[in-house]
């Protein structure tokens, strides 16, 4: 970019770092532009989100106060008495929900497209690995404002994973910081939360992120087949990079109007000595599976309903993160694709499962 | 042609500038810190020393519940839950007889917050007072051991 | 002769002789000491032991009883040797042997020993030893004396051998069972005939604010029928006496009531103070609408259009109401920030120094002076108002956030718009 060559800063900088190559590099980085291109930009939106999050979640680490005395009463300082205060947690809040949603259109939008495929399986497997980091940033986050809600849903789902065999008792004990749900675990999950979670995502991320620049954006097979001719990409800076950024600040206006309109509840200080209140449930990204394990019954020959329903999402979960290696052995010329078959029954699965969480 | 890709050159950098002040404003204003820098309840300052009287009492506010500060005949500084115990009025001290009153049912507290006579089934909590730099403290009663 | 029929024979005799009578009296409490050592009653208890096999004992002897407790052998009551074995001698007259007392006699034989406070001291120094006295100032003892034999005397109340202190949860005489223990007669309406008294009393008492505290939430500082007729000395309370009975709790209602004018016109017409309003036993939970000139008001029922009093009761529910409807409207904008998430702790003060005030108010009515009444008011007002306005407050803050949100879509917007266009100009290029 001949802009960029004549600007002083760059050169400062090109003088010590040696910026042309990198420069070279990024200036040839296309991405392929077909009828599947809108979902190029998935990802982004999901790493926009991501960014806010680390945003937000810095600024509230100036007022949140951890532990059962402070941490309620800290969420509800911050909510009425600090100016603004309100207004980053519920974006806070709400862009974490925004975030696991974009995560699964993201992550079916590469299964779909097959982009899991030799040489991108690490890229798969990397993101896998950030959805599981992405659901513990939300669990763990999820009881920090310690609200009654907050804390029988954390309560109910340690439950659950104690009952994974053989390894869910010790699993549950570290994960409670004991045998219950205390101020322990609210350190704990404190501790994850502002801590061991965004170290570990961050590397994953960079691990992700750098696996992309290096093998660029995968076509999907319908259009690479169709010839060169048809083909047809765009630079990424600055034209997709803009396309980005226009999208990012839709984004980031609907999350305002999310945060203002649909404020996040304060709710009830959690208090252990109470019953249950109705309506527990988990947020609604683990509703279908928290679903499944409800309708199981009790007993399936001999295995525990609870038990037979973890093994079940273990086993899928297994399943999904190895895809680009079992996928292979699979005929790809029948029609209906297998992989989409499987594919749509995921989204339907976990559509129903979740609908049924708040209906029944 | 050109000028016209200025202007939106101008309207892309102010539309940033602009969108950076949305930003920022708002961020800048939660950082500096409120009036009251935190969230603690676990005390609360309750006036100068000087300001309150001997045999005199006042209310003051400990987060969402009133509390009784008394400073005594023997200038004395005791803090109860300001609450009756019978059916939550808020009680009185009466300097006259130098006891905690509830004008509601005729309940009275002694200066320790036993409930001597009347109605009152309970004590009234008690809290603990301090005074730092002539300012009167009121806090939680530690629970020691 | 034993030393034990000596005293019991000397306790008999003596009875009118008090100077004969203190010394075996001492004598005969050092040896119920000594046999409060002893932990089976029935070892040294023929009566009891016997009767028991026979199964002829009391009918709800209560083994906790507190006499059987203390070392009281039947004998200590009934008289009689209950050291002997042999039933004619330990009933024998000499024995010192009287049976079930008459029920004429039943004070006395109860005060033998509960109206001398030497002896009662011993077990209880501060125990009052003045009931048989009350008891016969009251309407139940006067008749007891005439030769009635319907009125209640120690053992209707207390029973005669399940008796248990005050304090216990399951005796008879715990507030809390005081009010059917009074009602098993008083409730009676074939018993109570030829008394010519109501006898719904316990109906209207338990439907009553003071009833529902003390049957239904167990609010012992809730007056039982003893709290306000007295208990031994038992009478409905005389005219001028009510405002003092209630007063005892309700402390400022009659001092402001004494000190009324109305308090003296009572006093001067022989009217019944508070129970002119408030009923004496089913005392309502009381509302506003008993002021004022509507249907529910208890003032029109002396005062008729024109007088002094008709006004006053107007203007008093006025001032009532204005403080009333003021705090309604804190209270139902107070909810709504609440429910809005905005802070609320500071209105939550303001509302409740708001109620106060009101309280004050509805308790200054017993001036029925409605300047008074009125200054109370609007102090209340005031509190009112300013959380009014503090929750306005709230709630434009709640509403400027949309409006930020406004102005931040515009910027956004701008923005949006401005790479659109160089999206569309970089296309092209």
């Amino acid at each position: 970019m001949n802009d960029l060559e004549r600007s002083k800063w760059f050169n400062w900088l090109d003088e010590r770092f040696n910026l042309k190559p990198l420069v070279e590099f990024m200036r040839h980085k296309e991405v392929p532009v077909h009828r599947y291109s809108v979902w190029y930009y998935m990802g982004g939106v999901t790493l926009f989100l991501f960014v806010i999050q680390v945003f937000s979640g810095i600024l509230l680490l100036f007022y949140y106060q951890p532990g059962v005395d402070s941490a309620y009463e800290s969420v509800r300082f911050l909510m009425t008495k600090v100016e603004f205060g309100w207004l980053f947690r519920s974006i806070h809040s709400w862009s974490a929900n925004l975030m696991v949603f974009f995560i699964f259109v993201h992550m079916f939008s590469t299964f779909f497209t097959g982009s899991y495929r030799k040489p991108r399986e690490l890229t798969w497997i990397s993101g896998f690995i950030l959805l599981a980091l992405a659901l513990g940033f939300g669990f763990s986050g999820y009881l920090l404002p310690w609200n009654e809600l907050a804390f029988f849903a954390t309560k109910v789902g340690t439950d659950i994973v104690g009952a994974v065999p053989l390894v869910g008792d010790m699993i549950r004990t570290v994960l409670r910081g004991g045998e219950d749900v205390t101020g322990g675990t609210l350190l704990r999950f404190y501790a994850f939360h502002v801590a061991m979670l965004p170290a570990i995502f961050t590397v994953v991320l960079a691990v992700h992120l750098l696996l992309i620049q290096r093998q660029g954006m995968h076509e999907p097979e319908s259009v690479s087949a169709a010839g060169t001719q048809v083909k047809k990409t765009m630079p990424f800076f600055p034209n997709f990079f803009l396309r980005d950024a226009l999208l990012w600040m839709v984004v980031l206006n609907i999350l305002l109007y999310l945060a203002v309109f649909f404020p996040w509840e304060l709710g009830e200080k959690a208090d252990a000595f109470v019953p249950a209140p109705a309506g527990i449930r988990p947020e609604w990204y683990f509703m279908f599976m928290f679903q499944t394990l409800k309708l199981l019954p009790a007993h399936v020959l001999f295995i525990e309903g609870e038990v037979l329903g973890i093994l079940f999402f273990i086993l899928i979960a297994a399943a999904w993160l190895t895809v680009p290696f079992w996928e292979t052995k699979i005929n790809r010329n029948i029609r209906p694709r297998p992989m989409t078959v499987i594919g749509i029954a995921a989204i339907i699965f976990i559509i129903v499962m979740t609908v049924l969480g708040y209906v029944l | 042609m050109a000028t016209r890709r200025k202007f939106l050159n101008y309207v892309l950098t102010g539309g940033i500038i602009g969108w950076l002040g949305t930003v920022l404003y708002p961020v800048i204003s939660y950082l500096k810190p409120p009036p009251l820098a935190e969230a603690n309840v676990n005390s609360v300052k309750a006036g100068a020393l000087a300001d309150l009287a001997v045999n005199s009492s006042k209310i003051v506010k400990f987060g969402r519940k009133p509390v009784i500060l008394i400073r005594t005949e023997q200038n004395d500084l005791r803090a109860f839950a300001a609450t009756c115990t019978h059916l939550d009025c808020i009680v009185q001290f009466r300097p006259d007889t130098e006891q905690i009153w509830c004008a509601c049912h005729n309940g009275i507290y002694d200066l320790k917050g036993r409930n001597v006579s009347g109605p009152p089934p309970r004590p009234l909590d008690e809290f603990s007072v301090n005074i730092i730099d002539d300012e009167i403290v009121i806090a939680q009663e530690s629970e020691k051991g | 002769m034993s030393i034990h029929k000596r005293i019991i024979l000397v306790m008999n005799t003596g009875f009118f002789k008090p100077e004969i009578f203190i010394i075996p009296v001492l004598v005969f409490a050092s040896q119920l000491l000594l046999a409060e050592e002893k932990t089976d009653v029935s070892d040294v208890n023929y009566c009891y032991s016997c009767h028991a096999e026979l199964e002829i004992l009391p009918d709800a002897m209560h083994p906790e009883d507190i006499h059987l407790q203390k070392g009281l052998s039947c004998a200590g009551c009934h008289g009689g040797d209950p050291l002997q074995e042999d039933m004619e001698m330990a009933k024998a007259r000499s024995a010192g042997f009287r049976g079930v007392p008459s029920k004429k006699d039943i004070p006395e034989f109860c005060g033998k020993c509960h109206s001398e406070i030497k002896l009662m001291r011993t077990y209880q120094p501060r125990i009052p030893t003045d009931q048989v006295a009350q008891y016969y100032t009251s309407v139940h003892g006067q008749k007891l004396k005439q030769g009635d034999r319907k009125v209640a005397d120690c053992t209707n109340c207390h029973t005669s051998h399940a008796i248990l202190s005050a304090k216990d949860t399951r005796s008879s005489v715990h507030p809390l069972n005081v009010p059917a223990t009074c009602d098993h007669c008083h409730g009676d309406s074939e018993y109570m005939e030829p008394y010519g008294i109501p006898t719904d009393q316990y109906d209207s008492y338990a439907s009553s604010v003071h009833g529902v505290a003390l049957l239904e939430n167990q609010d012992t500082g809730s007056p039982a029928c003893n709290d306000c007729h007295g208990n031994h000395g038992a009478m409905p309370p005389g005219v001028t006496s009510i405002a003092h009975v209630c007063g005892i709790c309700h402390v400022n209602n009659m001092q402001y009531f004494s000190g009324s004018k109305m308090g003296r016109a009572f006093e001067e017409q022989q009217l019944h103070a508070c129970e002119e309003c408030h009923g004496n036993h089913k005392v309502a939970k009381t509302s506003d609408n008993m002021l004022g000139t509507n249907a529910a008001s208890v003032c029109v029922d002396c005062h008729s259009e024109g007088d002094a009093g008709y006004r006053a009761a107007i203007e008093l529910q006025t001032e009532l109401d204005t403080l009333v409807s003021a705090y309604k409207l804190a209270q139902d904008k107070f909810d709504y920030v609440r429910r809005i998430g905005m802070d609320d702790v500071e209105l939550g003060f303001l509302l409740q120094d708001a109620k106060q005030s009101l309280i004050k108010a509805r308790t200054l009515i017993h001036t029925f002076d409605p300047e008074q009444v009125g200054e109370m008011s609007k102090e209340g007002q005031t509190h009112a108002v300013a959380a009014i306005n503090l929750a306005e407050t709230q709630i434009h803050e709640y509403s400027v956030r949309r409006t930020g949100f406004g102005v931040a879509t515009i910027f956004i917007t701008i923005l949006i718009v401005a790479i659109f266009f160089k999206i569309r100009e970089i296309d092209k290029k």
